[in-house]
């Protein structure tokens, strides 16, 4: 079948707008998303760019706006979104070139809530334990790929960028609720400032973004609740 | 410039307490409040005593009782202080320029107490003729 992909393309040496670029594409209604932007980049129009990796959903790179949502090309198959495809760069982060944005405000944020364990108790012989219990707390979030996508949808981090975001919340969530890791004070306090959690706003946005389906906005206000039973 | 970031959330935390913190919870309970009382409000206003039959004779006979006075001070307090905190929220969300930032957020705080000292003074002190 023929499908139209509709690119916003940006080049910052030749434009001074970006500007839209229509490409007429044959592919397989079981094709991905990814599949018609390396038809164009390989057949079509070779000075298009952007981010992939694995290109199978998990490496996390290929996150952009299709059809005004914030999906992994990789994972969107072409049934589901054509005839006509918009493919926009993910909105909220500084575009470098078409699709691929600067992820480093990104990445600051997720830096900022100290995503490692923090345990100075000396190891034990053998394997910090842990119950299937005490793991399935934060088992959902320990699902992010790190793809933005989330962030990148939801209106609390467009208006403001300082605002943490819910990809670093999930990253906090992953270590606060984790029965080995000493950080929890340490990384509730960060997230108790006024860019940190209280920022959100419950849009949802964020969930519905996620391509792990992790329930973000339910592991955000897991982070609020343990923050309001720290101070009652 | 980002590496900053983290000590600048933490230098943030710090000096701002728990301020959004309660904010955040005060919405969350005023709105369970306020969901009550305006239903019940409503219900007493529209059913009980009817909409057309509502003067100024009414609300001085029903502020004889000065549980009705409590109940309109609450139903003010809550949902004037619930509702600047929104106005607030929206605020911080979309007006980024300082000046006007401080600017509207001074307006909205001299008119939060404003409001609310004029309607608990006509509460405080109302007495019918």
């Amino acid at each position: 079948m023929e499908v139209t992909v509709r690119i916003k393309r940006y080049d910052p040496e030749k434009d001074g707008e970006p500007w839209w670029g229509e490409y007429k594409v044959e592919v397989d209604e079981t094709d991905r998303v990814l599949d018609a932007l390396h038809y164009i980049k390989w057949y079509q129009d070779g000075t298009l760019t952007f981010r992939r990796s694995c290109g199978h959903g998990i490496c996390g790179s290929d996150a952009m706006r299709i059809n005004g949502y914030n999906r992994l090309a990789c994972k969107v198959l072409i049934r589901d979104v054509a005839p006509v495809i918009t493919v926009e760069p993910l909105l909220g982060l500084p575009v470098i070139k078409d699709l691929v944005v600067d992820m480093e405000p990104f990445f600051a944020h997720y830096r900022a809530v100290m995503p490692w364990l923090i345990n100075d108790e000396p190891p034990p012989p053998r394997e910090r334990l842990q119950s299937p219990e005490e793991r399935e707390l934060f088992d959902d979030t320990t699902k992010c790929i790190l793809c933005a996508a989330c962030t990148t949808s939801c209106p609390a981090f467009w208006l403001r960028g300082e605002y943490v975001g819910p990809a670093a919340i999930v990253q906090a969530h992953r270590f606060i609720f984790d029965s080995r890791d000493r950080g929890a004070v340490q990384r509730l306090e960060i997230l108790n400032a006024p860019d940190g959690v209280w920022r959100c706003r419950t849009i949802f946005n964020c969930t519905n973004a996620c391509p792990r389906e992790i329930e973000i906005t339910k592991a955000i206000a897991e982070v609020k609740k343990a923050l309001i039973f720290s101070r009652l | 410039m980002f590496e900053s970031l983290a000590a600048r959330t933490a230098h943030q935390a710090e000096r701002s307490g728990n301020f959004e913190l309660w904010a955040w919870f005060f919405m969350r309970v005023s709105g369970v409040i306020l969901l009550l009382m305006v239903l019940f409000h409503l219900f007493w206003m529209h059913f009980v005593i009817g909409v057309e039959n509502i003067n100024f004779a009414v609300v001085a006979e029903r502020w004889e009782n000065p549980l009705w006075r409590i109940y309109d001070l609450f139903l003010l307090i809550f949902a004037w202080t619930h509702g600047a905190n929104g106005m607030r929220y929206i605020i911080e969300d979309y007006v980024h320029a300082p000046g006007w930032r401080v600017t509207l957020k001074t307006v909205l705080l001299l008119l939060y107490f404003a409001l609310i000292s004029m309607g608990a003074y006509v509460i405080f002190t109302f007495r019918a003729p």
